[in-house]
């Protein structure tokens, strides 16, 4: 004992006391609570469900009005047999994906200019602020009377609503880096698109996929507008198509599948987003 | 040769931060700028990294005016301003400037040994202690081999004990470098531990009011005599109003930048 002690008093004064110490990495149980966070994240729904079933098969609500899991469960599975399901959701992915592509490139590119340079901020920002108050369904006659009701316009939609969450989040972003990181930079000779790429872009990055997440959940919102405005195929036409039929299971399960497919690509960018932002020193439940 | 000419600073909301300052300072010494908050030393010391332009007077470096932030002259701010998504190495690396050459490599590895660090070259700079993480600053302060490294309240933000540690690392590292410092501290004692001079800013707009040519030899004990009697010198050459103050809370917690 009176030697560990000594030792101890040793180590303090022979160096600098943290340099003993071990890196204080905690990623050894990292997968193990991955895990288990996204276990917990099912229980919720599921009781809702086995609530809903319970409720619907007491007869406590209208089964015509208010379809029971097990009837979405089959008209989906009876969509998925016939292959009708894969052609909605294809459709509908196919138009958020090139929606949200086209969206995010221009957000990205003036999110960039009017945050690093005061000048373009003036020049464009109150113009884009303006458009951004506009209502999406304002659009839609707009869009079909230049763009036609194929795919142009339901593409442009989508683009429209998400480009703005990027934008903004990005801007900001931009804007708020602290000042002290971009003096570093500066004092050691890194200017205009150096200092850019060194520091301003990666620590506006958290912003930036905030407003990747948002804008994508916009992307969503903005596919249903958009498929209501007249289409054939996808996840909002089967929505209108349930309603059309009177098939409330049919307009539920697009519902749900809306819910779902928002979720799993809000999961690919908050995965990115765990992965990339690894560095922050941030304080996690 | 460092070489400040009636270098004057007012901000843009009319504030004038510095007056009429003139300053040599030769290569390969140590010299300390003290000074109360407020006095321009911080303000002085970014006008030469070329952070600010001064409103009026000239800066050089050798003969060379200073207009923009160079290679040669480097800059340890107060806090260490570590780009938090990179690892050790790689902030260290960016002391090289933004397009370091392949055989400079070897120079990171070196500027991290100097600090001590080269276990923690691949850490990221939320598992360093802020002692730990001010050395990654000087590494990446010394990495491209400065002539001139400007060092603002470096340890200030410290406590004590690393305080007394870096300033004895930083003091190893120069007697075998050389390299000119520029130290703006608060901390009396710091410069005199430091500086072959320490200089006096006082007033509002700053001035420089002293200048000391520090004759003791290294190393430097706080407790000589002769030690206590320059602090004493240096802290009358401040602001009467603010000795008064001192003298009020305590002189040893005013000198120790407290």
């Amino acid at each position: 004992m009176g030697t560990s002690a000594n030792k101890r008093t040793i180590g303090f004064s022979a160096g600098f006391p943290e340099e003993n110490e071990a890196l204080p990495f905690a990623e050894h149980s990292k997968r193990s609570v991955f895990r288990v966070h996204n276990t917990l994240g099912w229980i919720t729904p599921a009781i809702l469900i086995a609530g809903w079933e319970l409720t619907a098969r007491a007869r406590l609500v209208d089964s015509s009005l208010f379809s029971s899991p097990a009837q979405i469960a089959a008209e989906l599975w009876k969509i998925t047999l016939n292959g009708e399901l894969l052609s909605h959701l294809e459709a509908t992915s196919l138009r958020v994906l090139a929606g949200f592509a086209i969206g995010v490139s221009a957000a990205t590119v003036l999110g960039a200019l009017t945050g690093y340079s005061g000048t373009a901020r003036r020049l464009l920002d109150p113009l884009l602020q303006s458009l951004r108050s506009i209502p999406s369904m304002a659009w839609v006659p707009l869009f079909l009377l230049w763009l036609g009701i194929g795919e142009s316009s339901k593409i442009s939609l989508i683009a429209l609503g998400a480009f703005f969450p990027v934008y903004l989040n990005l801007m900001n972003g931009v804007r708020n880096v602290d000042r002290k990181l971009v003096e570093a930079g500066l004092a050691n000779g890194f200017r205009g698109f150096a200092l850019a790429k060194a520091v301003i872009l990666p620590a506006s990055l958290p912003a930036y996929l905030t407003g990747l997440r948002q804008g994508l959940s916009v992307g969503w919102m903005f596919v249903v507008a958009a498929e209501i405005m007249g289409a054939s195929r996808g996840l909002g036409y089967l929505l209108i198509d349930g309603q059309a039929t009177g098939r409330p299971a049919i307009m539920m399960s697009s519902v749900i599948l809306f819910a779902i497919c928002g979720k799993l690509s809000d999961g690919v960018i908050a995965t990115l987003s765990e992965r990339w932002l690894y560095w922050q020193d941030v304080y996690r439940t | 040769m460092l070489r400040l000419e009636n270098i004057t600073k007012r901000f843009s909301n009319g504030t004038l931060a510095l007056e009429t300052i003139n300053l040599e300072v030769a290569p390969q010494t140590i010299v300390s700028i003290v000074g109360a908050s407020g006095s321009g030393k911080s303000t002085l010391l970014r006008m030469i990294s070329g952070l600010e332009v001064p409103s009026t007077g000239q800066l050089s470096w050798n003969g060379q005016p200073i207009q923009r932030s160079q290679r040669k002259i480097s800059f340890i701010f107060q806090e260490p301003r570590l780009m938090p998504w990179l690892k050790v190495s790689h902030n260290v690396r960016l002391g090289l400037g933004p397009s370091p050459d392949r055989e400079d490599e070897k120079l990171v590895t070196e500027a991290i040994a100097k600090v001590g660090l080269e276990r923690f070259a691949h850490a990221l700079p939320r598992e360093l202690s802020g002692g730990m993480a001010q050395r990654v600053a000087i590494a990446r302060a010394l990495v491209a081999r400065p002539s001139l490294v400007l060092l603002d309240e470096p340890f200030s933000a410290l406590d004590a004990f690393n305080r007394l540690k870096l300033q004895n690392h930083l003091l190893k590292i120069w007697a075998i470098d050389r390299t000119t410092l520029l130290v703006v501290t608060h901390d009396v004692e710091e410069a005199l531990v430091f500086s072959d001079r320490v200089i006096v800013l006082t007033g509002q707009p700053g001035r420089i009011s002293e200048d000391f040519f520090i004759s003791l030899p290294r190393p430097r004990r706080r407790t000589d005599p002769e030690f206590q009697a320059w602090k004493q010198a240096i802290l009358d050459a401040f602001d009467p109003s603010l000795l008064n103050e001192s003298e009020t809370l305590g002189e040893k917690s005013y000198a120790s930048g407290h």
